[in-house]
This record gives structure tokens, sequence and C-alpha cells, in this order.
């Protein structure tokens, strides 16, 4: 069995942005950069998948610059037997990416497709159902649990309103939340071992131009200051000037 | 792109419309996945009593859908699902999670754990997206036109084995006017219930948590608030034992009031908070509980 793992680079999720002074874009001058978590779930899963069956190859694969290197490298690291930069600097939009994977998943005829629900910058909560569509297989977004038997594959997953169970068969596309597991640590001596395994530097197969254009990148509207209270009764007193009684 | 599509899940959904749909400002149907109602010029009426699994309702869509330029869905962890393998089918944009109408190819929408608001615009073809409700106006006359069965015939290749149930009782958190969260600090399944739950039927509130009191057991999955789970808008937003991480805070800035009640006074969470409160939230909230008169 063969499982492709996509891979996004996104700013870290726990650095502070800002928008560039002009609102061209993102300011990304000082902060790092990681894999999505949510991408880093699947890639931790299928790692456990492979480590009861040793049958199972598990290939990432990243669509954006040469830095997103970085990226796979810590993919490997973490169990990944092989990864594949396609590499692209033009613009991108959810639609483009799931046509690029579409063309690669046509070449690597892969079982099945373990990919992040969203991206944590982004946060488009796309790409996975996108390209479930183009390639016509079935999908089970926010999987918590996954197990396979045979060509079927049975995800709990959640929901708005608690978790279900789905049965579908495969090939299939699964995408992650993030009570599926917790991801190993990799330490830096690792990331640098993985330097041995195969990563392979291609170029894009399709030519699909995106077709949303992000045009102005602003802060949010700040929340105005607001006060302590010194106890309960102090609080209840100002919930009640704003209107509030509790 | 003459005219818009809104599909709802039910029939609170489709109260939710018209709000997004004023600020499109494009003629609109409604298409009801199960429950009755709708706005806009015509309802089609789908009766499932089960909404079904995204593949195969998604290709069920295609023909209607296929008739609009604009699909819009209430921002929701079912309606990504669907609205996602949707566009993939059209081939269409979409959007997640709109905030703000600029016209019917220009949006705005969050990025980045709500640290960044972005302007999309559309340069072609059909969009697909999903929009925030609480962002839009409210309570605007909602009247359908005309109403129609559709009948659908999905066939999915993904079976719903085991659907569970809504934990009942207390209000939907998307629309609660209070909401009561605790985190990490609330210990157990059995403490959280007690001090949270307690205060929250006492003041008729919703009950939210943090994804650290999720992961740890402390809550059901469906409770979280903040990037990755519900975006929440209430009048009131208490919040007892958050640190306010800027993911938790993605979700409820949009809150009309926000308490925080935390022991260590230099919480993050005190910068967005209306009013904070120093103070153990195992005294603070039931001297909360003891003081209000209650619902
Ligand atoms: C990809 C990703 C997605 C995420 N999505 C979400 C999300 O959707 N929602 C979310 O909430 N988080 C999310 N997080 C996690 C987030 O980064 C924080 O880890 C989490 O919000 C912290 O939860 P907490 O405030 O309960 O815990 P902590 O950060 O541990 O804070 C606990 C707070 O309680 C206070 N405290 C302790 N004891 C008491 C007491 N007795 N009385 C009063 N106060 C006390 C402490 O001073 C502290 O401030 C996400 C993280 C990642 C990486």
């Amino acid at each position: 069995m063969r499982i492709l793992l996509p891979i996004k680079r996104v700013i870290d999720p726990y650095a502070k942005v800002k928008p560039l002074g002009d609102g061209s874009g993102i300011d990304t001058g000082n902060v790092k950069f990681d894999v999505n978590p949510f991408d880093e779930i699947a890639v931790e899963e299928a790692v456990r998948m492979k480590e009861k069956d040793p049958s199972i190859e598990t290939i990432a694969i990243s669509i954006g610059g040469a830095e997103c290197e970085d990226q796979l490298r810590k993919c490997l690291a973490m169990g990944a037997d092989k990864a594949i930069l396609v590499e692209s600097t033009r613009e991108h939009d959810p639609s483009t990416i799931a046509h690029e994977l579409k063309a690669w998943v046509e070449e690597l005829k892969p079982d099945l497709i373990l990919m992040g629900k969203q991206s944590t910058d982004g946060e488009s909560n796309q790409v996975g159902q996108m390209l479930a569509a183009l390639l016509g297989w079935p999908q089970a977004t926010y999987a918590s649990k996954i197990t396979i038997e045979g060509g079927n594959i049975e995800v709990v997953r959640e929901t708005d309103s608690g978790e279900e169970t789905l049965t579908l068969p495969l090939p299939a596309v699964v995408t992650t939340d993030l009570r599926l597991n917790e991801p190993r640590y990799i330490a830096l001596p690792g990331i640098i071992r993985a330097r041995n395994k195969p990563l392979e530097k291609a170029t894009e197969k399709s030519n699909k131009e995106p077709n949303i254009r992000y045009t102005k990148f602003q802060s949010p509207p700040a929340r105005p200051a607001g006060r302590k209270v010194a106890n309960v009764t102090e609080l209840l007193a100002a919930l009640s000037e704003r209107g509030v009684s509790l | 792109m003459s005219r818009a599509l809104f599909v709802c899940f039910d029939s609170e959904e489709s109260a939710l419309v018209t709000g997004c749909a004023a600020a499109l400002g494009l003629p609109f149907d409604t298409l009801m996945l199960s429950g009755e109602g709708g706005a806009g010029d015509k309802s089609f009426v789908a009766g499932f009593e089960a909404v079904p699994p995204a593949d195969g309702l998604a290709e069920a869509l295609l023909s209607l859908s296929g008739q609009y330029g604009r699909i819009a869905f209430v921002s929701s962890m079912r309606s990504k699902d669907l609205a996602g393998r949707l566009a993939g089918l059209l081939d269409a944009a979409m959007l997640t999670d709109v905030i703000a109408v600029e016209s019917a190819d220009t949006f705005h929408l969050p990025m980045v754990a709500g640290s960044i608001v972005t302007t999309a615009k559309v340069t072609d073809g059909t969009l697909v997206f999903t929009f925030r409700p609480s962002n839009f106006a409210k309570d605007l006359p909602s009247t359908t036109g005309s109403t129609e069965k559709i009948a659908l015939t999905p066939a999915s290749r993904t079976q719903r084995t085991k659907a569970a149930a809504r934990s009942g009782g207390r209000p939907d958190l998307a629309q609660a006017k209070i909401i009561v969260t605790g985190g990490r600090p609330l210990k157990d399944a059995a403490t959280f219930e007690a001090v949270l739950g307690g205060l929250a039927d006492k003041l008729g509130a919703a009950v939210g948590a943090t994804r650290a009191a999720v992961d740890s057991g402390i809550a059901a999955n469906e409770l979280q608030v903040g990037q990755t789970g519900k975006i929440v808008a209430p009048d009131l937003y208490i919040a007892a034992g958050v640190s306010g991480s800027t993911q938790h805070m993605a979700g409820i800035k949009d809150s009309k009031i926000i308490v925080a009640i935390n022991t260590d006074a230099d919480a993050p969470i005190f910068e967005s908070a209306d009013f904070g409160l120093v103070q153990d939230l195992f005294t603070a909230l039931p001297e909360i509980q003891a003081a209000a008169k209650g619902t």
C-alpha cells in the first residue's frame, strides 16, 4: 500500500504575524516556518501505520519554493520514506494545488492520501475535498481515528456536534483533525540524519491558473482595551453597566 | 453569476442567510437539505432526514448548483466538507469563512488565526463560499417567493456507519447569548461539568472549552472554541482559566463582551478582555453562580 502525504510549509503557528506596511502581503521577515500541524499529524499517522505494516510506502510531497525542502526533510526525519518537492514560485490558490496534486496522484497511484484538514495560515479547508472530487475518490474529513481493513478504511471523524464513523472504499482521501495523534518530536540531529533519504525535485505538471487573487492584507480591528475588576461584585456591577445583568 | 444559491443544512441555517445575501446584492434562492423554510425567490426543499455524506451529495447537487454563479454555505465543519467537494466538481473558485462582502466578486476573510484580514478577488467563473453569519446583519425579514420539492438521489460510496447524537440540553455555541468557557485548569471532566456546567445552567449559557481542555479529555471535542473549533460571537463570553492563545482568541474576538478570570495577572487574555478578574476560578465561578439571579 502506498500513502501520499501532501505537505504545506506554513508560518509558525505560534508566531505573532502582521501585514506588511503597504498591505501587499504578510510580514514574514522575522517568523519561522514549519510543517502545517495538521499535515504533521497526517505524517505521524502514516508512519505509525508503516511501523505496523512495513510493506506500506509513504511519500511526502510539497509544492512551493526551494525552501520547502526544510519541511520535507522534517517529514523524512519523522519516518516518511521519500519526498518530492514540486518547485513552483508562481501564485497558487487551493484549486491550483488540488490540480497539481491530482497530476501526481495519477503518476504515483497511491491507495490513500492523508493530509491536514486545513493549513494554519491560509485556513482554507478545501484542498483535500477538491482533490477527492477531481479524482472521483470518496473522502473523509476531520479524522480522529483511522482503521484500514482490507480494501476499506474506517474513519471516526469530528463533527459540529460530536463524532461519527464513516466507512469508505480505497483509494480515498482522508483529512486529519487535531485529535488523531500527537506527532513525535524530531530534534535537529534526526533531521540531519534524514539527509540520506531520497528527496526528488520536480517541476509542475499542471498549468491551472488560480481564480482567486489576494489583493490586500490588513490587521483586524483591535478590541478596545478593557480594565481589571477587583472582585466578583465589581464584575457584576461592570456588566450591568453594559446592560448585562446575570 | 446573475444568481446566488444559499445551501442550508437545516431550517436554523435558513434564518442566517439573509444578511449575507443582502450584502452580496444578487437575486438568490435557497436549497434546504433538511428541514423546511428557506429565503429568497425560491426555496428548494430536499427533505433529507440525515444529510448524506459529501461525496455522493456533491454530485447530486451538480445540476442544480450549475445554474448559479455564487453558491454559499453557512460556515461549519459539515458545510466545508461539502463545499470543497462541490467546488472541486464544478472546478470553481472557493473562499472559506467570508466575513465581509465588498461586491459580488470581492470578499474579506480571516487568515493566520485571525491575525490577518485578506481581501480576495474572484477573477472568473463560479464561486463557492462559506461565510460566518455573525459578521453579517441579523434579523432582516426573510421571505420566500415559492417552495419547490426537489428529489436529490445521492449515490455515496462513503457510508455513515455510526452517527453520534448531539450532546443535548445546553444551548448551541453558535446561537448562545452567553458562553462560559473553561481551560486546562478545570482538571477533569467531572470538575469541568460541576464548576462550569453549574454556572452555565444557571445563566442559560452554552459551555465552551479550549483545545487544551479537549485534548486532555476534560471536555467533548464539539465544545472546542477557536481557530480550529467553533467561531462564536455571543453577547457575553466568560473565559475561566484560559491563557488567551492566538488560536483561542481567533474564535471569540467578535464577542460583544469578554470577561477573563485568571490567576495570572499577566495572562495574554487580559489584553483582549473587556473585564479582567485576577482570581482563582474555583472561587470566582461559584461566587458568580451564587450572586446571579439566573434565567
Ligand atoms: C494547529 C493548532 C490549532 C489550535 N486550535 C485551537 C483552538 O481551536 N482552540 C483553542 O483553544 N486552542 C487551540 N490551539 C491551542 C492553543 O495554542 C493553546 O495551547 C490553548 O488554547 C491553551 O489552552 P488553555 O488556555 O486552556 O491552557 P493554558 O495555555 O495552559 O492556560 C491555562 C490558564 O489558566 C490559568 N489558571 C491556572 N489555574 C487557574 C485557576 N485555578 N484559576 C484561574 N486561572 C487559572 C493559567 O494562568 C493559564 O493562563 C491550537 C494550537 C495549534 C498548534
